[in-house]
């Protein structure tokens, strides 16, 4: 499947700390109002295409959730 | 090989580790012990090996763990106050159902005590010592040579069971000059490989060393595992060697330096007419029970010498089971029974059974 | 698309126990990456201790010990005098380390053992549930310093990478944080570092990471590193204490 995706949030894995939604530049990782199997609201990423695949989000989560991609 | 030469006790171990492809030694100064670190100190570089005085006994007991799941035969001794500090790594080693060889040539306690002689250590090495339902096996010679035989063997059967084998001695049996004489000798690249050893997980699975159950339900598999191992030894691996039991009407039970001191009184009982025979387990754990169990059939009762306070004759107790007599002679802190001292013990028994 | 951030080889798949915002899966990640990228993955053994990571054995993909409390740099070096040619480290946490594991790493230092010890401070005993460490700093409020650690009976904070650094057999010493991406950044540098320090078989490294213990300080995680920033860095600084060329 190609992916389309800048961020992609492994939800499971989250577990709702926050750290990922401080250091974004672009401040678009944000709180879903879902929440996951764990009982956690994940952080997830709407504004796709507003990312710069920093990597910032993924570099400061301790849960491994997030991978980041960028246009080749 | 073949031929006889005339060793001290704690290097006639030292050689005969190296010769059943020991590698590694880490140990930590302590008397009556230290000829035996000082002499791998030296003939370890010879074979390619390593001698490490760490920085403590505790230490040592954690690069043994170490070396242990690495994959290696390896080695550490000491003495009393520094067994009480290797139980947290023998405790560890066990758990994690790993091979290691330890010496303990035992003297008197508790607390510092003292340097000299002593059979004291008995409990600490046969019901545990460290924490948890775990067991050594526990071999006790009485000779230079069968100190040297015995820690061939323990190397085999630490492998054998994955499991941690303590030798016990004493300052008399490790400092003791006799011929021996080492009847085979292993190269360590030509012993099986250990495939659960952690060596880098090259082309495998990872390998893990580990004592952690934190799910109660797997730990008490883990100890049912450990107890089903500690049974096949009983069942295997008990070592004894009696003498004269043929028409004894009285059994010393022995073991160590006291079972050579008991050869004497059994020889100066005798001149006076008393059946005096001899029970001298080699195994501590596994305790040779049966064969006194069958004794307490055929004897009148049972004479204990230890250097301890009472140690082993509550082994002898459960053994005989209440069929005869059991006494108990022993001395402490260092201080060893002579022979004469033992005939007088049976003369006094040997009233009563008269 | 090309991937510039993901799930490094040399962690298993299992999702840690750790709680929420707990700068420990920071650190792992920090060293898995370093094992993938220094193509080591298949000639490391770690050394986990008694603390909150005593499970770093189920995580990260490489052989592994389970040590007891205090005694991983003692396991690690029974293991690396059995295989030199492998790559040895050891993850502790503060009261593993600076308290009841003191003289086993000053020892493991000091004989410049060929390992690599990843060093968590923390500032407090995770695991047990926050009773003081030798490394809780003045003041600091912990279920066993409840009026905050005072000096007069229970001492000072215990610089150990300042200490280490002074013992010869030390070859590469650095504290690092991971209170945010710029030093995330350093802290996995320093790890690089520590582990090229043993393949190029200098001697001992270490790197003392700071790391946030949220629930234990009572706080929230974006609170909790925030704290760690402002109070421990102050007490504990950064730098490279010691590198041998
Ligand atoms: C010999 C021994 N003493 C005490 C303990 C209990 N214990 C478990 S973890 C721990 C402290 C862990 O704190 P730290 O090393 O700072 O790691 P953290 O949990 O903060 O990551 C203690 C005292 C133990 N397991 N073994
Ligand atoms: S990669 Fe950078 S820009 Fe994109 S969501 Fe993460 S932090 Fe924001
Ligand atoms: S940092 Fe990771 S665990 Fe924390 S909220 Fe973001 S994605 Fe979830
Ligand atoms: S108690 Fe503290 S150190 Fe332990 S997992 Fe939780 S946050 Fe991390």
């Amino acid at each position: 499947m190609e992916q389309v995706k800048r961020v992609v949030f492994d939800e499971e894995r989250c577990k709702g700390c926050e750290l990922c939604t401080t250091v974004c530049p672009k401040n678009i990782v944000k709180m879903a109002d879902r929440i996951n199997s764990h009982g956690y609201h994940p952080a997830e990423v709407a504004a796709q295409e507003e990312c710069i695949s920093c990597g910032l989000c993924a570099m400061i989560c301790p849960d491994v959730v997030i991978r980041v991609y960028r246009p080749e | 090989m073949g031929e006889k030469i005339l060793m001290k006790g704690n290097e006639a171990i030292a050689e005969a580790a190296i010769k059943a492809g020991c590698r590694y030694f880490f140990g930590y100064p302590i008397t009556p012990q230290n000829a035996l670190p000082e002499y791998m100190s030296r003939r370890l570089p010879e074979v390619g090996g390593v001698f490490l005085q760490a920085e403590s006994e505790v230490a040592a007991s954690n690069m043994v763990y170490g070396a242990a799941g690495a994959g290696a035969r390896v080695l550490t001794s000491s003495s009393s106050p520094g067994i009480s500090l290797k139980m947290e790594g023998i405790s560890y080693i066990a758990g994690a159902e790993l091979p290691a060889v330890i010496v303990n040539m035992m003297r008197g306690g508790p607390g510092l005590g003292g340097i000299q002689p002593s059979q004291s250590d008995y409990f600490q090495a046969t019901k545990g010592g460290g924490h948890g339902d775990y067991r050594l096996v526990v071999l006790a010679p009485s000779s230079v040579q069968e100190a040297v035989d015995l820690t061939m063997e323990a190397f085999e059967i630490a492998d054998r069971y994955r499991n941690p084998v303590m030798i016990v001695g004493d300052g008399i049996i490790g400092q003791m000059m006799e011929p021996v004489e080492f009847k085979k000798e292993i190269d360590p690249a030509d012993l099986p490989k250990k495939d659960w050893a952690t060596d880098g997980a090259k082309g495998r699975e990872k390998n893990v060393i580990n004592s952690l159950f934190l799910d109660p339900r797997e730990l008490e598999k883990h100890n049912l595992k450990l107890k089903a191992k500690y049974d096949k030894m009983k069942e295997k691996e008990v070592r004894y060697e009696t003498y004269k039991m043929d028409d004894a009407e009285l059994v010393i039970v022995a073991y160590g330096t006291t079972a050579r001191i008991a050869l004497s009184a059994i020889e100066l009982a005798r001149e006076k007419g008393i059946k005096v025979g001899l029970i001298r387990p080699i195994s501590l754990f596994p305790f040779p029970e049966k064969i006194i169990a069958e004794a307490a059939g055929k004897v009148n009762s049972f004479l204990v010498v230890e250097m301890s306070a009472g140690q082993m004759v509550e082994d002898v107790r459960l053994a005989v089971n209440g069929k005869k007599e059991v006494y108990f002679y022993g001395r402490t802190g260092g201080m060893v029974p002579s022979p004469e001292e033992i005939v007088e013990e049976i003369v006094k028994i040997g009233g009563a059974i008269k | 698309m090309k991937l510039v951030a993901g799930y490094p080889d040399s962690l298993t798949e299992k999702p840690f126990h750790y709680c929420p915002g707990c700068t420990h899966g920071i650190i792992h990640r920090l060293v898995a990456e370093v094992i993938d990228e220094l193509g080591i993955r298949e000639e490391t053994i770690g050394v986990a201790p008694v603390g909150c990571s005593v499970l770093a054995y189920e995580y990260f993909d490489v052989d592994m010990f389970e040590a007891s409390h205090g005694r991983a740099p003692a396991v690690a070096t029974g293991v690396k005098r059995v295989h030199p040619d492998k790559i040895v480290f050891t993850y502790q946490g503060d009261g593993d380390l600076a308290s009841i594991g003191t003289a086993e790493i000053i020892h493991a230092a000091n004989r410049g053992e060929k390992i690599t010890t990843i060093f968590v401070n923390n500032a407090i005993y995770g695991m047990t549930g926050g009773q003081m460490a030798p490394t809780t700093l003045v003041g600091q409020k912990t279920t066993t310093s409840p009026f905050g650690r005072d000096t007069n009976t229970a001492g000072h904070p215990i610089k150990i990478s300042e200490m280490l650094s002074v013992l010869d057999g030390s070859a590469y010493i650095a504290r690092v944080s991971v209170h945010d991406p710029k030093h995330i950044r350093q802290a996995k540098k320093a790890i690089k570092k520590a582990f090229q320090v043993q393949i190029e078989g200098k001697g001992f490294a270490l790197v003392e990471v700071l790391s946030a213990c949220p629930t234990n300080w009572g706080m929230a995680p974006v609170e909790a590193v925030k704290w760690l920033a402002d109070n421990m860095v102050p007490t504990y600084p950064l730098g490279e204490f010691k590198e041998v060329e």
